[in-house]
């Protein structure tokens, strides 16, 4: 295959699929076993400093943001984020001082919210680097490529741009059609947290509505720790195989942390709570401010249950139980109306 | 009656869907666009959402791009590799964007003002957007109209329009017969001369003139011989946005 161009960033997260396959061995068990652990213990144990670390979900959906506040609450370094839709989740760990490199589809925003200050204070401050741009897609991809062992995907997005130029894709002539063609790298991530509905203590895991490309991204992922709103009896899931998204031999760890995605949409579930992020947005405008919210939210808690208490309770949580059944009016602070 | 650009341009988008089958929306303005389109004159618009919500009844605006409103009632919650292939495939007819910077040729940029490495302005990156402006068959591209943001050169091409003229697109691998459509401003629509794939000029705005539209653009746009007005929101079109389609005033404020 002729090389048309090349993609200047560095190569984050691809191993060659052979060593892949002789890590998978070396690394992975297929026995059944309960992996049931705390998150605390979860994230000491598979979260290295300085890894390349993904967390499953989109944007502010299904995200395991009981995850974040584990690994803040760690005080974790240096970690390069894929930011695939990443805002919440990863306007936390910068601005908490955890992530200081990132592959970057969609970051420092907050989707209709607006922008992040604390992520744009970073990266325009030199604090954070942006070491890789990509698409969505393209993001998607390289886990899919993962996913299925292979050293790189072929696809029609990112050509002709700057987002292909600072990325690590290459575009070479696809020999059976002579046109020109992107290969996105497989990427596998060292570390990758999804929370999902419901599992077993193996990790067998069924996520409610849309998967975004946590299939996917489960199968790329060296360490992969579930947080789970419900740890069920192994035959509810046997009972329904086709709704299995992840199996329990790509599993790490399993968590049980109900309301685990506040202040995300968790669905089916619970929507997000605005009136949080509208106070995260509020406060996180400066470095007080966030010291100010990591203090009263992440450091002075254990754990994720007691963050729950602090941010309103089984109250807040049964008004977001009916927002998300479309039962109660929006309360979003953040709207500037008129 | 009174309306305000937000609303005009919600208007002018969704008249624009009349005719297509299917689209590819984030939220915000495209979202109020395709729900109005979907109440006036397209019921069966199909929607993709880039997370994986197919053909969804959207209930309210979603304020994430993959929240539980983009399945609401959908025939499919996937993924976005399925979504993504999907528009791969060239099953989307439509798809939205919006940009901080636009060039003549409709290219965008929504990664950075500044250089790459030393940024004045860290922006979100592509997201979705390079994908859709890649894929879409075609792109309505909704963004503020302003001097500084109608560039001769983006700091950033972040999203493929029509590249560096005729053929570009082709030449780069992207599929055929796919690029952006219109442009949708505060004070006008514009399309693309499809001989030099140039930005022209094809209405104006009630209270917009052909010289706010020079002024406010950074490059030199094709002035047509016909100009036409566009025509304001109705009633019925306004009724829709503010009593149904956006209640609590998320994106028309």
């Amino acid at each position: 295959m002729k090389l048309i161009e090349g993609g200047r960033a560095e190569l984050l997260g691809w191993h060659d699929p052979d060593e892949q396959r002789e890590w998978i061995r070396m690394n992975k068990s297929l026995a059944l076993k309960d992996k049931r652990t705390s998150l605390k213990e979860a994230v000491s144990k598979f979260l290295k400093d300085g890894d390349y670390v993904a967390s499953g979900g989109f944007g502010h959906v299904r995200v395991s943001m009981a995850s974040i506040y584990e690994i803040t609450r760690q005080k974790r370094r240096n970690l390069t984020f894929a930011a695939k839709t990443a805002v919440h989740d990863i306007d936390i760990l910068i601005a908490a001082g955890c992530v200081d490199k990132v592959e970057v589809a969609y970051s420092f925003g907050h989707e209709l919210r607006g922008l992040s200050p604390a992520g744009r204070r970073a990266v325009e401050g030199g604090k954070v680097k942006v070491l890789s741009e990509i698409s969505n897609a393209g993001f998607q991809w390289r886990f899919k490529a993962a996913a299925m062992g292979l050293p790189f995907l072929p696809t029609r997005v990112m050509l002709g741009t700057d987002t292909l130029r600072f990325s690590s894709a290459k575009v070479v002539e696809d020999p059976f059609s002579g046109k020109p063609i992107c290969l996105l790298p497989a990427c596998y991530p060292d570390f990758v947290f999804i929370h999902v509905h419901r599992c077993d203590k193996y990790g067998n895991a069924q996520i409610d509505g849309i998967t975004v490309e946590d299939s996917e991204l489960a199968r790329a992922a060296r360490r992969l720790i579930l947080t789970t709103e419900q740890v069920v009896d192994e035959e509810e899931i046997r009972r329904e195989p086709n709704r299995t998204i992840i199996p329990f031999y790509l599993v790490n760890a399993v968590c049980e942390v109900p309301y685990g995605s506040h202040p995300c949409n968790m669905p089916g579930l619970y929507y997000s709570d605005e009136e949080h992020m509208a106070e995260w947005l509020t406060l996180s405008r400066t470095e007080e401010g966030v010291q100010e919210y990591l203090d009263r939210y992440v450091f002075s808690v254990d754990d994720f249950s007691e963050y729950i208490e602090l941010v309103g309770g089984e109250k807040k949580m049964d008004y977001l139980r009916r927002l998300e059944a479309v039962e109660a009016p929006l309360k979003a602070p953040w709207v500037r109306r008129g | 009656m009174d309306y305000n650009a937000t609303e005009l341009m919600a208007c002018v988008a969704s008249r624009i869907l009349k005719g297509g089958e299917s689209v590819l929306v984030g939220t915000g303005l495209p979202i109020l666009a395709t729900m109005l389109a979907q109440r006036l004159h397209s019921p069966n618009l199909l929607v993709f959402f880039e997370a994986g919500g197919i053909g969804p009844r959207i209930p309210m605006i979603p304020i994430s791009v993959g929240d539980s409103r983009t399945v609401h009632k959908a025939v499919m919650a996937a993924s976005m590799d399925y979504v993504m292939s999907c528009a791969q495939l060239g099953f989307i007819d439509f798809g939205f964007l919006g940009a901080a910077q636009i060039d003549p040729y409709g290219n965008l940029n929504t990664t950075v003002i500044g250089p790459h490495s030393n940024p004045k302005t860290r922006l979100p990156g592509s997201g979705g957007a390079n994908d859709v402006g890649s894929l879409c068959r075609r792109t309505i591209i909704l963004m503020h109209h302003e001097r500084r943001r109608f560039v001769e050169k983006l700091d950033f091409l972040t999203t493929p329009g029509y590249l560096t003229g005729p053929g570009a697109r082709e030449r780069a691998g992207l599929p055929l017969r796919t690029g952006p459509y219109r442009v949708i401003t505060q004070l006008g629509v514009m399309g693309f001369d499809s001989c030099s794939k140039r930005m022209k000029l094809i209405s104006i705005h009630p209270g917009a003139t052909v010289d706010d539209v020079v002024e406010n653009t950074g490059f030199e746009i094709i002035l047509p011989d016909e100009i036409s007005e566009t025509e304001p929101p109705t009633e019925v079109e306004l009724r829709l946005l503010r009593e149904e389609i956006d209640p609590v005033g998320i994106v028309i404020g």
